[in-house]
Formats: structure tokens, C-alpha cells, sequence
């Protein structure tokens, strides 16, 4: 042991960070090779190696896909260059990330040496790259998956809202061509686009909060209710309250379309007609009476939920809170004002803000309640349309990729920048940072 | 008014409330199973108190015409499949983000918060296309690699805040005695938060059982069908005439998966109130 640190002592001081620098940029791995550091020196090497020689003309490819989008119609197919280009640029920009962080470390770990730092044995070494990747390796599977799934398709739309992709500018026959903001301004300056879009959007944020607060003030008001300590059978009641959350929604929805059917549903046939006569009101046909119908449908499947949640949370108040508030001769209201609700929301305001959001996107509901109908005149979209049917609609019906992109990208940011908003202001959320 | 009259008043009220409320919940679901039972496809001539009692449908579900076996053993594979492998991706990611430091820890916890609030639909169209490249459109694994990667965001947050809550020194005492990090995660956290595995688990057992959207837009060819597909295509055929075949489907699918659910919920409740919500 005495001769290496003898050895190190006498060369560290001519080690030359900057020297590992310009190693590991020229390619990477040699800065380390340099630091002596020969395992990790071989699979920065080796992944270079294998990086130039596997992607670097697919890459190019890929990238050149993505800047023309083809060139010869017929031939080159505008979408799956999309596809490959964005893919390049995913596979890139992890090679730049890897690339920068080779020639930091070796830097790093030049200075370290020239500073009098003895390299450890290969068997520490080893250890030490275990310990270090460790996070590395048991993210990737996950992380893997996600860039597929989730990443790469959300980058995809977001560079599709600048193209003219639609059912005239479709591959293989067409090319489809970059627009910059053209989608964009169409949708605030086209009449048909501009009235659709205003009033989607508006019952979008109506449909969000009316739908989504009601189903948490009655799900909280239960939770109250049995939560009472006269209430008995308890069990009992909470198992029912919780069923139409344990039935599948595609079920129940389809279900209440049904029994809301304007002519032959048991709304208007057992209950409307029987008590008030008439002929019934036409949930289906009329947009207003379709809104109705569905806020209802949804608070009946969405307030079990937050039943539950809401009875777990009311269960861990402590005893305590409310014999200190007897004790001052607090009245019920009083209690409930300054114990039970802000307990209940602090504890649960991440869970009811993702509540709100995913109502924001309910597609479900919307879409197998009438297909987002009944249609309107003067707009390309369905009187109980929100956002995220409208944006299906435009896809799958009328192949308007360009302007779903467009509209989905719109909702993402209001939904994601109040979300986020949210989020920061929760306390649960800042105390993620640390470990 | 005496305090006593009035406390009865009260919980008569109390238990008003929820009888009506219990009509309610019942009336869809009763309705469903009575609409079942009907003789004929017609939902115009049918009653919730069917006037000639049939299992009709019931038995042509289970009959050679019918795919709705082969559909509903669909939907198990990618619900098992969903499940099993949800949990252990979500495990390993959240015991990374929850025990260790690393290159763009802190960020990623903030990305995965953001996008899982872009919606699905967003993705649809260059699934579709990806999916088509890589030829697993229209067959199962491409469902559930899509339903594998989608859920891993929302479920590592909430695993990893699980996970937080399992005091450190624990870690630290394992350590001592010499378990690497892989021990440390198999015998000391995964045997702790096995409350909030099971919520990962059995939400994303349900999801794809509940799921329209995505089969939709990823199966194509019947004897690919999950349940949800394929009731749906009873319904929107001819919405009147399947409606009884419909319900009875219904029935089959609701009963089993309501009853792991009310089983199960007491794990649920506590399972997202720790994970989801620290207060």
C-alpha cells in the first residue's frame, strides 16, 4: 500500500485538469482514461463507439426528416419522418446530457487528483459505480416506458400544432408542411373556429367547476352526516355510499344514457311524465337539459370518492380538538368552521386539485353520455362538447390533426399552469424537494 | 325544544338524507339487473320488474355466438398484466426518488407532477402512429405498454410519498448490518408499504377493466376486444335493440369488480390518505 501512495504523491501535483478537459471532449471517455479511472473510461468509450456508429446516420436522417418534413410527395412520408425526427431528437439530447456529464466528471475528478486524491482499488471502484448507478438503473425500466409513452407523444402534438396535417395534406399522397402559428391564429380569427372554441371552452371551465365542486360538497356533507357518532351501522351505510364508485363508469354512464333516452328512458317515462306531466323533458336533443343531465350523472359517480377520502380523513381527527373547543363553548358551526374543514381540506387539497383536472379531461362522461351532442348550428362541435371530445372529435371524425394539436396543447398549459400553481402553495408539495 | 327532541329530530334527518340518497344510488343499478332479466331486446318494452322473468341473455352470453368470454378473458390479461407490472416499475422508481440523490431528482418529481395533467388525448394520435410503426397496433401488449407507461407518474408520486413516511433510520439500521441497497428495499420498505401497493395494484388492475378511451383507439379487430369495446358495440349497433344483452353483460362484469372493490376499500381509503396527502 505504501508504494502507490508514494508514487501519487510524487505525480499528482502534474495532473492537469485542464488537460482531462480536452480529452474527454475529443471523445468522450479519455478525460477518465487520463484520471486513471479505466472502467469508467472504457464505457464512456464504448457508448460513444456504439452511439457514432448505430444512430449517427439515422440521426442525421431523422433530424433532416424533421426540418423538411420530406421533400418528394409520394415518396417521402411527412408523419413517420415526424415520428423519427422526434425520436432523434429525444435519443440526442440524452446523448448531449451524457456527453456534458463525461466531461464534468472528468474534470471534477482530475482536480480531485491533482489535490492529493489516492484512486481507490478495482474491487472499491466497482462498489462505488454500483452505489452511484444505482438510482440510475432501477429509474430507467420506468423512465424507459415513459419517454415512449408519455414524452415523446406529447412532443409529437406539440410540433403537430405547427404543421397544416389534415385530411388535405395527409401522407402517403401529400406532403405536410410547416405553418408556424397559422393554426393558432386561424382559431382566434376564423369565425367558425372562434365561436366553436369560445363557447367549448366556456362550458369546459363551467362543466370543470360546477360538476366537480358538487360532487365534493356532497361528498364531504356525507361524510359529515355519517360520520355522526349517533349514526349506527356505519359499515353498513358506507358500503352503499360507496357503490357507484366500485361499478365500472363505463357501465353506469351508458346505463343513464339510457334511462335518460328522450322517448323511452325510465327518467322521463317512471319519474318526470308520472309526477308533472307533459312529455317529458328531451335530455338528449336539448343542449341545455344534456348539461344538466350530465353534471348529475357525474356528481352521482364522482362523490363516493371523495366519501371516502373524506371519512379516512375526518376518522385521524383527534378527539382532543373537539373537547378543547367544548371546553370554550364553541357551537357546532363554530367547530366545524375552525376544525373539521380546514383539517379535511389541508390534508387533501393535492387529491381534490388532480379532482378538478381530471373532470377537465373527463371524456368518459361526456362522450358516452351523447357522443358531446346535441350537435349546434354555427359550430364544428357538439353542444355538451368539452375540450377533450371536441379535440377526439376533430381527430377521429374530421382527421383535423393540426387543430386538435393546437387545442389540446391550449389545454394543457391552463390545466398544468393552475395545477402547478396549486401545487406550489400546498405544503405537502414543497417538503417533496428534501431528503 | 328540548336538546333531546332536537337531537332526534336531528338524526331523523340524518338517516332521511341517506335513505334517499341510498334511492338513488340503487335505482341506476337495480334497473340495470332488472333490464337483464327482460324477455326480448327491446328497452322500450322492458321493466325494471320484468313481466316474464328470463335468463335469455345470460345464457347467449355464455353461448358459441357470442365473443364475450374471449373478451372478458382480454380484459383480465391486461388488468393482471397492468397490475403486476405497475407495481414493480412504480416501487423501483419511487424508492429512487425517495431515498436517493441523483442527477435531476428534484426536477423530475416537478415533471412528473406536470404531465400528468396533459391529457391522454394529447398523446392519441402519435400513439397511434407509433404503435402502427412498431406493429403492436391492435394487439394487447401495445394496450398495456401504453397503460404501463402513462400510470407511472401519478402512481411513483404517490408511492414516493408513501415511502417517505418510513422512518429513515430504518435504512440506516440495515445498512449497518450490511444489506445493500436491493435488501434494504425488498425486506425493509416493500414489506412496509405494501398498503400502498395494493392501491397501485388494484387501481391499475380497474383501469383498464374501466377504460374505453384507449382500447378504442388502439383495438381494431373483435377477438382483440375488451369488455368495455365490446359492450359498447352491443349498445351502439343498434342502441335499442342489444340494450337487455347489454345490461346483462353489464351485470357479469359490475357484480365481481364491485364486490373486490368494497373488500378492498378500507385499504384504499387508508392506502391514498397516507400516500396522496401528507397533511
Amino acid at each position: 500500500m505504501t508504494t502507490p501512495k508514494k508514487q501519487s504523491k510524487k505525480n499528482y501535483h502534474k495532473h492537469n485538469p485542464k488537460t482531462a478537459t480536452i480529452l474527454s471532449i475529443l471523445f468522450a471517455g479519455l478525460g477518465q482514461l487520463y484520471n486513471r479511472r479505466f472502467l469508467k473510461g472504457s464505457i464512456f468509450i464504448f457508448i460513444e463507439g456504439a452511439f457514432l456508429l448505430a444512430f449517427l446516420d439515422a440521426l442525421n436522417y431523422g433530424l433532416w426528416g424533421l426540418r423538411t418534413l420530406g421533400t418528394i410527395p409520394g415518396t417521402d412520408h411527412s408523419i413517420r419522418l415526424l415520428v423519427l425526427g422526434v425520436l432523434s431528437l429525444i435519443v440526442s439530447v440524452i446523448a448531449i446530457t451524457l456527453y456534458v456529464f463525461n466531461v464534468l466528471d472528468a474534470r471534477k475528478q482530475a482536480k480531485k487528483i491533482k489535490k492529493g486524491w489516492v484512486p481507490l482499488s478495482f474491487k472499491q471502484v466497482l462498489k462505488e459505480l454500483y452505489d452511484y448507478s444505482f438510482p440510475y438503473i432501477i429509474t430507467f425500466p420506468g423512465l424507459f416506458l415513459m419517454i415512449f409513452v408519455v414524452i415523446f407523444p406529447l412532443l409529437f402534438s406539440l410540433l403537430l400544432a405547427f404543421t397544416n396535417y389534415d385530411l388535405y395534406h395527409s401522407p402517403p399522397r401529400n406532403l405536410v408542411d410547416w405553418v408556424g402559428l397559422d393554426n393558432f391564429k386561424s382559431l382566434f380569427t376564423v369565425p367558425i373556429w372562434q365561436e366553436t372554441f369560445l363557447s367549448v371552452f366556456v362550458w369546459t371551465i363551467v362543466w370543470t367547476v360546477v360538476a366537480t365542486t358538487l360532487q365534493i360538497a356532497l361528498g364531504f356533507f356525507l361524510a359529515v352526516l355519517v360520520n355522526d357518532e349517533r349514526v349506527r351501522f356505519k359499515k353498513l351505510i358506507r358500503t352503499i355510499l360507496i357503490l357507484p364508485w366500485a361499478v365500472p363508469a363505463f357501465v353506469t354512464i351508458l346505463v343513464f344514457a339510457a334511462m335518460f333516452n328522450d322517448d323511452f328512458g325510465a327518467i322521463n317515462r317512471d319519474i318526470i311524465v308520472p309526477l308533472f306531466g307533459g312529455d317529458g323533458i328531451s335530455w338528449l336533443s336539448d343542449p341545455f337539459y344534456s348539461r344538466i343531465a350530465i353534471i348529475m350523472i357525474q356528481t352521482w359517480l364522482g362523490f363516493p370518492f371523495i366519501f371516502a377520502l373524506f371519512t379516512g380523513i375526518l376518522q385521524s381527527i383527534s378527539k382532543d380538538w373537539y373537547e378543547a373547543a367544548d371546553m370554550d363553548g364553541a357551537s357546532r358551526i363554530q367547530k366545524f368552521k375552525s376544525i373539521t374543514f380546514p383539517h379535511v381540506m389541508f390534508a387533501t387539497a393535492p387529491l381534490l386539485i388532480m379532482q378538478y383536472a381530471s373532470n377537465f379531461n373527463n371524456f368518459n362522461v361526456i362522450y358516452l353520455f351523447n357522443e358531446g351532442g346535441p350537435a349546434v348550428r354555427g359550430q364544428n362541435a357538439g353542444g355538451t362538447d368539452i375540450l377533450i371530445s371536441w379535440v377526439y372529435k376533430l381527430t377521429f371524425d374530421t382527421n383535423n390533426y393540426s387543430m386538435a394539436a393546437v387545442i389540446s396543447i391550449i389545454m394543457g398549459l391552463i390545466v398544468s399552469g393552475f395545477a402547478f400553481y396549486q401545487f406550489r402553495k400546498t405544503r405537502s408539495f414543497k417538503e417533496e424537494g428534501e431528503i | 325544544m328540548s336538546s333531546k327532541t332536537k337531537s332526534k329530530l336531528e338524526i331523523t334527518a340524518i338517516y332521511l338524507i341517506l335513505a334517499i340518497v341510498s334511492v338513488i344510488i340503487f335505482y341506476p343499478l337495480l334497473w340495470t339487473i332488472g333490464m337483464s332479466l327482460n324477455q326480448g331486446t327491446s328497452l322500450y318494452s322492458s321493466s325494471i320488474i320484468p313481466d316474464n322473468f328470463s335468463l335469455e341473455h345470460y345464457k347467449w352470453l355464455f353461448s358459441p355466438q357470442s365473443d364475450y368470454l374471449l373478451w372478458y378473458k382480454n380484459s383480465l390479461i391486461v388488468a393482471f398484466a397492468n397490475a403486476i407490472g405497475s407495481v414493480v416499475l412504480t416501487a423501483f422508481v419511487a424508492y429512487a426518488f425517495s431515498r436517493f440523490k441523483f442527477v435531476g431528482r428534484k426536477n423530475g418529481l416537478y415533471i412528473f407532477l406536470l404531465l400528468q395533467m396533459f391529457p391522454v388525448m394529447m398523446a392519441m394520435v402519435a400513439l397511434y402512429i407509433f404503435l402502427n410503426m412498431i406493429g403492436l397496433l391492435d394487439s394487447l401488449t401495445g394496450l398495456i405498454l401504453i397503460y404501463l407507461g402513462g400510470q407511472i407518474p401519478f402512481n411513483a408520486w404517490l408511492v414516493k410519498g408513501y415511502f417517505d413516511t418510513i422512518p429513515k433510520e430504518l435504512d440506516e439500521a440495515a445498512k449497518i448490518d450490511g444489506a445493500g441497497p436491493i435488501r434494504i428495499f425488498w425486506s425493509v420498505l416493500l414489506p412496509l408499504a405494501k398498503p400502498i401497493l395494493a392501491v397501485v395494484a388494484l387501481f391499475n388492475f380497474m383501469a383498464p377493466l374501466f377504460d374505453f378511451l384507449l382500447p378504442s383507439i388502439v383495438i381494431s379487430s373483435e377477438e382483440n376486444y375488451t369488455l368495455a369495446l365490446g359492450l359498447y358495440n352491443f349498445i351502439n349497433d343498434q342502441f335499442a335493440n342489444n340494450f337487455t344483452r347489454f345490461a346483462a353483460g353489464s351485470v357479469l362484469i359490475a357484480v365481481p369488480i364491485a364486490t373486490i372493490y368494497l373488500f378492498l376499500q378500507r385499504y384504499l381509503i387508508s392506502g391514498l390518505a397516507s400516500g396522496g396527502t401528507k397533511g
